[in-house]
């Protein structure tokens, strides 16, 4: 790993900087999941007087529960319909900013203050608008004969959270396609121009594709954040309810674990939670590395 | 380039005010809530604000919400913990980055990758035995088990140590020739040439410990140390028995403004901070 030409000949020093961020590291994250690890393999009797190897039981019975393959299809199904949504209507408000030169700056304002809502107050807000009794969405959907309850129906509580968590994504991804679409060479739109390309052949066949590294790191982020940043969602508003349809992994880990203390089955999918985020992480790095594809 | 095409133009806008009626339109019906009693709320959706605004306010600040603290202590523990976690990290980042890049020492590369792996362990990977550690340590309850655990930094110190790495060697070289040590050196010519850099990070990191929800939720079982997002989430959780619409909207608006006034005021720097903070 490369440093400067010339260093400071300190011994010392260094380790005394670099020592604040290890010792939290160390005490806070790398330990605390080793020990995830660890009891995932054991089981605890009920005193927790001792611990038994049991090898790989929790991750069996785990792959064998029936709510657990659930929470995983909800997850799925969640996360694709929120990195959709978001990113396909950011990409167009980006399109669409990036075409304008007078006004863009405003519309860019009042597009990307979402991102400072928190998870919980984005989930409340869309409960509040979909709330049964008081919500506005809730009362324009009884025109069209739809009874909307996001406590009792499933589907409606997955509608519930997938607007909320989109809702505040958007703003991210708007900004960063705008940064990418910004970096597209002017000369190329233009050579398309002038060989008789109207906008939105260019945009598709030019600036999508240009756009390709950026939409592949977004798509990689996106999935993080759905899978780990939506916790306050659920938290404030469905609490991974009605009947388990909105108990997505992250909200099972915890409530699996923190409420229901069964902690070797907690261990286990904070196991496989984290292989997943190693995979994803890798993923994003091995694409960093190589950022730029033309 | 400029284009003349007056239907494209008026596509243009359409979506774009399209976009931000939908970004908006949820703010917007919870200010409208804002003014207006918990009666009107609970017989409809109105959409024009009332005259209540001001006793919804006072209410909120004066009212002791069931099962949470006084809003003010909410108020005060959310900004202390964002300020506590936005500091530290920047401090402990930076000068770890200056180790890395200044220095060489054994275990450097090692180092690195330790930080490194803080990436791959969000907290809700591994929630109960961040717990117990921060209970064997006696942090629960604690400002400092609200924000120490979440002090530790991979993506800060890589845009400082990323940061470093443009600065031309040149400029160390000719600290070192006049005489200037180590300290000298980050104190005189790398904290100021980095100012930009640590103002677009400290709104990211402002922004990030202010949403925070998970780890107080776990870390806090006493009122006086909740934060304001497991206020409004207490609140709001309580509506099924009495649903207080207006005070719960009034708090909820409250609880998003400091962050995203920030945003706003301060648009140029926080883009830059999110778009670097990421790559």
């Amino acid at each position: 790993m490369e440093t400067k030409r010339t260093v400071f000949p300190n011994k010392v020093l260094p380790y005394l900087f670099v020592a604040p961020q290890l010792i939290i590291t160390l005490v806070f994250f790398i330990w605390p999941a080793t020990q995830a690890v660890k009891s995932s393999f054991e089981r605890a009797d009920p005193f927790g007087f001792s611990t038994q190897f049991v090898g790989l039981t929790h991750y069996i019975r785990l792959f064998q529960d029936p709510l657990y393959l659930n929470s995983i299809g909800r997850t799925v199904m969640f996360a694709i319909a929120v990195t959709a949504i978001s990113m396909g209507l950011a990409l167009l408000f980006a399109a669409a900013v990036s075409r304008l030169i007078r006004s863009s700056q405003f519309y860019t304002t009042l597009l990307v203050w979402p991102y400072a809502v928190a998870p919980v107050v984005a989930g409340i807000l869309w409960w509040f608008l979909f709330n049964s009794s008081t919500g506005i969405l809730a009362y324009m959907l009884r025109y069209f004969g739809v009874i909307w309850n996001a406590n009792l129906n499933g589907t409606h509580a997955m509608i519930l959270i997938i607007a909320a968590a989109a809702w505040k994504q958007i703003s991210y991804n708007f900004l960063f396609f705008l940064a990418g679409m910004q970096s597209v060479p002017h000369s190329l739109t233009e050579a398309a121009a002038i060989d008789g390309a109207g906008p939105f052949k260019r945009f598709w066949t030019i600036v999508f594709p240009l756009l390709s590294p950026t939409t592949f790191f977004l798509f990689i982020i996106n999935i993080n954040y759905v899978m780990f940043d939506t916790f306050g969602i659920i938290a404030a508003t469905t609490n991974g309810g009605p009947n388990q349809a909105t108990n997505i992994l992250v909200y099972k880990v915890y409530s699996d674990g923190f409420i229901g203390l069964n902690i070797g089955s907690s261990s286990a999918q904070s196991v496989v939670l984290m292989l997943f985020v190693i995979a994803l992480t890798f993923i994003q790095f091995r694409y960093v590395e190589r950022r730029v594809n033309y | 380039m400029v284009e003349n095409r007056p239907f494209l133009s008026i596509l243009t806008h359409a979506v774009l005010i399209a976009g931000v009626i939908i970004v908006a339109f949820p703010v917007y019906v919870a200010i409208i809530a804002m003014t207006h009693t918990d009666v009107t709320l609970n017989s409809g959706a109105p959409l024009l604000p009332g005259g209540e605004l001001v006793a919804n306010l006072i209410a909120v600040w004066t009212f002791d919400p069931p099962g949470a603290p006084p809003f003010w202590l909410m108020v005060w523990n959310s900004t202390l913990m964002a300020l506590i976690i936005m500091i530290g990290k920047i401090v402990i980042s930076i000068v770890s980055a200056y180790a890395i890049v200044y220095f060489r020492f054994p275990f450097r590369t090692l180092a690195f990758w330790v930080i490194f792996i803080t990436l791959m362990l969000p907290v809700e990977v591994r929630i109960i035995p961040t717990y117990e550690v921060v209970a064997n340590l006696g942090m629960l309850n604690s400002y400092a088990g609200l924000t120490v655990p979440l002090i530790a930094s991979a993506t800060a110190t890589f845009l400082f140590r990323q940061f470093f790495m443009t600065i031309p060697d040149e400029m160390m070289e000719a600290a070192r020739v006049d005489g200037a040590g180590p300290l000298k050196f980050f104190r005189d010519i790398l904290l100021p040439l980095s100012r930009t850099n640590i103002a677009a990070l400290c709104i990211i990191l402002f922004i990030y410990g202010w949403v925070q929800y998970l780890w107080p939720l776990l870390v806090t079982t006493r009122e006086e140390h909740f934060t304001l997002m497991m206020g409004v989430r207490q609140m709001a959780g309580a509506q099924k028995v009495d649903p207080q619409w207006n005070i719960i909207m009034t708090a909820v608006v409250l609880a998003m403004l400091p962050p995203v006034v920030i945003v706003i005021a301060m648009q140029r720097l926080f883009v830059k901070g999110l778009v670097e903070t990421e790559k």
